[in-house]
This record gives C-alpha cells, sequence and structure tokens, in this order.
C-alpha cells in the first residue's frame, strides 16, 4: 500500500514538473539571443555536428581541418563548437546535436554528413529557429532564409586517382570499398572506374557495399575481401584509413579518401594519393558572408579550380608516366576544358547511358543510379 | 551453480547469499553509487578535468533549463517503454536480447499504416499504427519465443539475431523499394502525413504519457494478476510452474508477446514522434540500453521509470559536457562506463558473498569479506 501510494506520488510529481517545464518551453531558448548588441564584440559562435572523431583519420578528420582552419582564420570573430560521433541513421541524435549546440550559444548550425540533412531541414523550416543558419554537406536541402547546402566536384579528384590505379595495377583489378548504394557513392565508383579505363581498357572495379560510412572493423574487412579476390589497388569511399593499412599489409597499393595519410606509419610504401577536401574553401567565405550579414541560402558545389576538392601530392609510389598524365589532364580539368562524364558511356548491364559525344552537367551528374562497364559490385 | 557456489579462484570464492537484510543491501548500493563518482572522477582527473564541475555539468546540461529538461524526457519515454517490455521477458527469465529488432518492425508496420492510410483521421490513423507496431513487434518476440518453448532453442543468440534481419530488411526498403521517388537518389522514405504524427503535450510528444500510463499497466500486470503471476513462477522456477498445472508454453509465448508488443510501440512512437517516416536506425540503441535499465531497476516496474529518468539525464548530460567543457566524446562514454560497471558490479555483491579461504580450499570456513 505504501508502495503504491510512493509510486502514484512520484509520478504526479513528475507529471508537474513537466507541466511546469512545458510552459516555460518559448522564452526563447534560455536568453543567450541578444541579436541588438554590439555586432564586432560579441563572437558569432558557429556549431559543426560530426558522424565520426575528429581523428578518425579520414572523413571527420578533414572535415574538422577546415573547421580549424576557419577558426584560425576569423581569430576572436569566431567560436567554434562540435560534437562528435553523432549517429546519421536516425533524426533524434542530429536533432539533438543541433539542439544543444543552439543551447550553447550556437548561431550557425553545420552538419557535416548527409544523414543530418533531414533534422536540419526540418528545424530549419521549422519556424522556431529562424534565427539560426543551417548549413548542410552533401545534400539537396535549402530554403529561402537559413539553410543552405555545399558539396563538391569529387568526381573530378576520383578520376584522376583512378587514372593512377589503372596505370600501377598489374592484376587489373581494382578494390574499392564503398558505403551505400547511393548516387554520391556511384558517381565517385564511376569515376574512379573511367579514368582508370582511360589509361588501361582491361581494368575493372570492384565494389564492396559496407552500409555504413564509418565503421573501422567493416572496412577493413571489406579491403580484406577485396585484396583475396586479386585486387592490388584499394581506394575506398568510406571513413577511416583501416582500407589502406589492410592494403599496405598486403604490400599492395592504397589510395585514400579525405586526407592524406602519406605521413601515416605503415603506408609509406603503399599510399599513393588520395581524393581529399579543403573544407575552408566553402567555410571561411560563408561566415565571413553571414558575419556581415550578406548570406543569402545558395548550392555551393566547388570544384579542383576552386580549390575545394584536390588530389593529394602525390607520392615517390606513384610511377613516372602516371604522374605525368594526372598533370595533363589535371590542368585540364582545372580550365574547365575536361568534362568527367562524356559519352559514350555503358552502364554495367550493357545498357547505354549517355550517348557518343554527350556531357553530363551537374544535375545530370546527381541522377546517377547505375555502375559504369567494368564494374561489379557485392556486399 | 550447486549449492549456491558461483566461482573458487584459488583461495577466494564466491557463495549465493540466502538473504540479505535490506539496510545491508542499501548500504552496497550507496557506496557503489560513491566508489563510481570516486572513479569517474579518477579518469577526469586524467584529463585535467576537475571532477566537481564535469558532475554538477552534467546535472546541469540535463535539467538546467526547459528546453534540457524536454530533451531529457524525449529520450527517457522511448527508455522506459522499452524497459518495459524487457521486463516483462526477463521475469521469465527469458532474456530478451532482441528489443532493438521489435521495435525497428513495430516501426515498420506502424510506417506500413502512416503511408498507407496517410488520409485517415488522426486518431484513428494513430490508433491503427499503434496497434500494427504492437503486434508486429509481438510477433518478432514470438517467433524466438515458440522456438524456445517447443524446442528449446537458445533465446539469446535467437533474439540477438532477429535484430540484424529486422534492420537489415528495413535498410533494404529505405534503399530500395520504399525510396521516396521525389528523393532525388537520397535514400529516404516519404514523410508521414500531419495525421500519422504524434501530438505534443507541455512541449513533449504525447509519449511521456503513454509510457506513464504504461508504467503503472505493467506494475498492476506483473504484482496483481494470474498472469502476471504465472510469468514470476515460470522465471522462478519452470519445474513449480509444471507441478502448479501452469502452461508453461503459454505462459512463455504471452509473456514475449506483451514484450515484443512494448518494444514495437517504441518503434511507432519514435517513427511518428521524432523522425516521421522510417529509418533503419530507428532503435538508436534503445533496445540494448533498456536491458541496462531494466536489470539496474531490479525487474521492478515502478523503478524503471526513474531509472530511464536517470540514465537519459547521463546522456543528456554526457553530450552537454562534449560541448560546455569541450570534453570529446569518449571520455564522456567512459565515464557513463565507470558508472554502470559499479552500480551493475554491486549487484554481484548483493547476491553473492566473496570468501577468502586460508590453507587448503575447499575448507568452508572463511572470512566474510563484505
Amino acid at each position: 500500500m505504501k508502495k503504491k501510494f510512493l509510486i502514484v506520488l512520484l509520478i504526479m510529481v513528475l507529471a508537474v514538473s513537466m507541466a511546469a517545464c512545458g510552459n516555460g518551453g518559448n522564452d526563447d531558448g534560455g536568453g543567450a539571443a541578444d541579436d541588438n548588441g554590439d555586432v564586432s564584440a560579441e563572437p558569432l559562435t558557429v556549431g559543426f555536428i560530426y558522424i565520426g572523431a575528429v581523428n578518425d583519420g579520414g572523413y571527420t578528420q578533414a572535415q574538422h581541418a577546415g573547421t580549424m582552419a576557419a577558426k584560425d582564420y576569423f581569430g576572436d570573430q569566431v567560436n567554434t563548437i562540435w560534437l562528435e560521433g553523432i549517429d546519421d541513421t536516425n533524426k533524434q541524435a542530429a536533432t539533438d546535436a543541433a539542439k544543444q549546440m543552439i543551447d550553447q550559444g550556437a548561431k550557425v548550425i553545420v552538419g557535416t554528413s548527409f544523414g543530418f540533412g533531414e533534422a536540419l531541414n526540418e528545424m530549419a523550416n521549422s519556424g522556431e529557429y529562424d534565427d539560426i543558419t543551417f548549413l548542410h554537406f552533401s545534400g539537396s536541402y535549402i530554403n529561402d532564409t537559413n539553410l543552405g547546402n555545399y558539396f563538391g566536384a569529387m568526381e573530378e579528384p576520383r578520376y584522376l586517382s583512378g587514372i593512377i590505379a589503372g596505370m600501377q595495377t598489374k592484376s587489373n583489378k581494382l578494390g574499392y570499398v564503398a558505403a551505400y548504394p547511393y548516387t554520391e557513392v556511384q558517381i565517385g565508383i564511376n569515376a574512379f572506374a573511367l579514368g582508370a579505363q582511360s589509361v588501361n581498357p582491361d581494368a575493372e572495379v570492384k565494389v564492396v557495399y559496407i552500409n555504413s560510412w564509418y565503421d573501422p572493423a567493416k572496412e577493413k574487412e571489406a579491403a580484406e575481401a577485396l585484396l583475396s579476390q586479386g585486387c592490388d589497388v584499394i581506394t575506398q569511399h568510406a571513413d577511416t584509413v583501416g582500407p589502406q593499412l589492410a592494403a599496405a599489409g598486403e604490400g599492395k597499393f592504397a589510395i585514400g579518401y579525405n586526407l592524406d595519410n602519406s605521413a601515416v606509419e605503415g603506408l609509406e610504401d603503399a599510399f599513393l594519393t588520395a581524393p581529399v577536401w579543403n573544407h575552408d574553401i566553402f567555410l571561411i567565405p560563408t561566415i565571413q558572408g553571414i558575419i556581415d550579414g550578406t548570406w543569402t541560402p545558395e548550392s555551393y558545389y566547388g570544384t579542383m579550380a576552386d580549390g575545394y576538392v584536390d588530389l593529394a601530392p602525390l607520392t615517390k609510389n606513384v610511377d613516372a608516366d602516371a604522374a605525368a598524365k594526372v598533370d595533363e589532364i589535371m590542368s585540364e580539368i582545372k580550365a574547365g576544358e575536361f568534362p568527367i562524364f562524356t559519352g559514350p558511356i555503358k552502364d554495367n548491364e550493357g545498357n547505354e547511358r549517355v550517348a557518343e559525344g554527350k556531357t553530363l552537367n551537374r544535375a545530370e551528374i546527381w541522377e546517377t543510379d547505375y555502375l559504369v562497364e567494368g564494374v561489379t559490385s557485392g556486399e | 551453480m550447486k549449492d549456491g557456489k558461483l566461482f573458487s579462484i584459488g583461495s577466494v570464492k564466491a557463495v549465493k547469499r540466502e538473504d540479505i537484510p535490506k539496510n545491508r543491501s542499501a548500504i552496497i548500493r550507496i557506496s557503489s553509487v560513491a566508489l563510481s563518482l570516486v572513479f569517474a572522477g579518477i579518469v577526469l582527473l586524467f584529463f585535467d578535468l576537475n571532477p566537481f564541475t564535469v558532475f554538477a555539468t552534467i546535472i546541469e546540461g540535463s535539467v538546467g533549463s526547459a528546453s534540457r529538461v524536454q530533451q531529457t524526457i524525449v529520450k527517457a519515454i522511448p527508455l522506459t517503454i522499452a524497459s518495459l517490455g524487457i521486463l516483462v521477458a526477463f521475469k521469465m527469465k527469458f532474456w530478451n536480447i532482441g528489443g532493438e529488432g521489435q521495435i525497428v518492425m513495430g516501426a515498420l508496420a506502424a510506417s506500413f499504416v502512416a503511408l498507407n492510410f496517410g488520409d485517415a483521421p488522426r486518431p484513428v490513423l494513430l490508433l491503427l499504427m499503434a496497434v500494427a507496431s504492437v503486434v508486429a513487434g509481438g510477433i518478432w518476440a514470438l517467433i524466438p519465443a515458440a522456438f524456445k518453448a517447443k524446442m528449446g532453442t537458445n533465446e539469446v543468440i535467437f533474439t540477438l539475431m532477429m535484430n540484424y534481419i529486422a534492420i537489415k530488411f528495413v535498410t533494404y526498403l529505405q534503399y530500395g523499394p520504399w525510396r521516396d521517388p521525389n528523393s532525388k537518389g537520397f535514400p529516404k522514405i516519404p514523410n508521414f502525413s500531419e495525421n500519422g504524427l504524434l501530438p505534443s503535450l507541455f512541449g513533449v510528444h504525447i509519449g511521456w504519457v503513454i509510457a506513464l500510463i504504461l508504467t503503472v499497466a505493467v506494475y498492476l500486470f506483473i504484482n496483481y494478476t494470474k498472469k502476471g503471476y504465472e510469468i514470476t513462477v515460470v522465471g522462478a522456477s519452470i519445474d513449480t510452474a509444471g507441478y502448479a498445472g501452469m502452461n508453461i508454453p503459454s505462459v512463455i509465448m504471452t509473456a514475449m508477446f506483451i514484450s515484443g508488443g512494448l518494444c514495437g510501440l517504441v518503434g511507432m512512437i519514435q517513427a511518428s514522434a521524432i523522425e516521421k517516416t522510417l529509418v533503419y536506425g530507428i532503435s538508436a540503441n534503445y533496445g540494448f540500453t533498456a536491458i541496462i535499465t531494466t536489470w539496474l531497476a531490479r525487474l521492478n516496474a515502478a523503478a524503471v521509470l526513474f531509472v530511464c529518468i536517470a540514465f537519459a539525464m547521463l546522456l543528456q548530460g554526457a553530450s552537454f559536457i562534449q560541448l560546455a567543457m569541450n570534453v570529446p566524446a569518449a571520455v564522456a562514454g567512459v565515464v557513463q562506463g565507470v558508472i554502470l560497471f559499479f552500480v551493475l558490479g554491486s549487484e554481484f555483491f548483493i547476491r553473492y558473498k566473496v570468501l577468502f579461504t586460508r590453507g587448503k580450499s575447499g575448507s568452508s570456513e572463511g572470512k566474510e569479506a563484505r
């Protein structure tokens, strides 16, 4: 009897306390928002949501390098905060992270993984966060006031890395550890395959999907499976250094992604290069625009010419003729004279996807839902 | 475990306690919490952080403002309901590790209803979604239960593996047949219509009301109904239940249907109130975390509610200190782990006493350590 009474009492206390909080819920998020104060005195707080750890040796580390470069550039004007290891497979984790950072005074929220887009889109359009600017990496959400997105023409450096792989392979089998069978990933695989085939028509690309952006164990496992099938150059669209270490362990070559890993211990004789991001190229002018009040939502797509995407410096492991070929094509790409996807392009079921003489523009590239000829995929 | 002896290593052995006075177990529990804080504090000192500030900030971060309280409650809701589900199975000593999969299947069924009958009136649609989710979660739990009842299969492995089947199936739907054709190739299932979304009450979706009602309901069910009593008896001793003439397979299947059904309902709540659609990561580890909270609550439905709120505070506070104090995510995780280790570890000392035997092993005379 006593116990029952206690339970009822506690439940009532809880209900009342929740009701109390509910009523206070709309009082402007804790009063941190004094928007008419001295603009220059108050630093702009920018909050970053990361999927991995800032020292993951890949994707998130590259994101964070951009964050830190922007922070250095702005000095006292900008305060950066971040949350790492945020799950991108459900909306709650990202919403939570964004709210936490807004609670800490963030006026700009940057979601750096595709899976965060839904949460940012919902918050930006909810009307509750009109004073917050939302930026989303790798998605397409945008509105007229406070939500923009950014990405880059990763197909350009991917194609160049394919040239190197195509010229250095002996088995003509290239291994590709990939996250998901999704457009962004397929664009990268296709660009890599086309680059390899441009110099080596016999080159085939074997893809293993791991159904995760970030999973050190699975990434390494997938690379080992590819190596055991005879692949002698391994590249990846996944976040960590795992596949590169797996390749190095077998004495094969590795092409990274996101970061220049040439200095990583154990990769000295394996690492060739990596398609990389320079996120500060986008962040610095964008944050400047937000500070100045001139920013308007855009869908940014950085290129090699902008420096937003790039190929990491080629290491000593790259043959001289491959390096020369890369140099030649790179200057054409930077000059805007070398569209990556130029017909004829067939998919791996033999259907023609791009007609002879046609080239794909950005929008058309992002309709990719196939893998090109010479690519096989499995899980 | 004959004679209540758990293990014996050299001259140390653990013996099951016959019974333990209430105040004695309270002392062990309180000291375990104190010890956990001390050790967590030492870990924090290693990282040049002031433990007192960190603990204070965790509390501030979880209840320090209205919006923080709301976020804590949003985390406590699925945790509480999933824990209640796990509790019903654990009460029977049926180790349901399949909460994740049951949440996912519940969300799947609710989403099927929401996506196909989105024009139905809101109360009807939400009710249909809830029923569908309970049935789907229940059936997903019933499969291993039937195998256990009829063929004596190991439910730990069986329920665990059912998780992956459920998650992979939804992943397939999300990337394949259910993908929103208007999503420009993004692997995303269309959002529910407005009618498929749970309304809010006092700033938090009404899942909190459901959680409170279910807490009372499960408490009454376990302690005051015939079925609840049967579940407890089967858990205590299958033989006793058999001699008493209970239909054991039926008890197992009923309990597991309820267990899975509650987890399934979590899926519906998360899909409707939080995600507004189905995503394969919908369970967000709540099915696994619920195992810890159920255990911490010592299989008591009323305690589940408070443990889950406390745990949600810990989750919310941990992400808060990452930001407020620049604590790396890994350190916040270590602090959580240390606290859990001690609190769960204290259960061991409540159930067993450790004896240090002198001289030749096997001597039953020993000095009690605790």
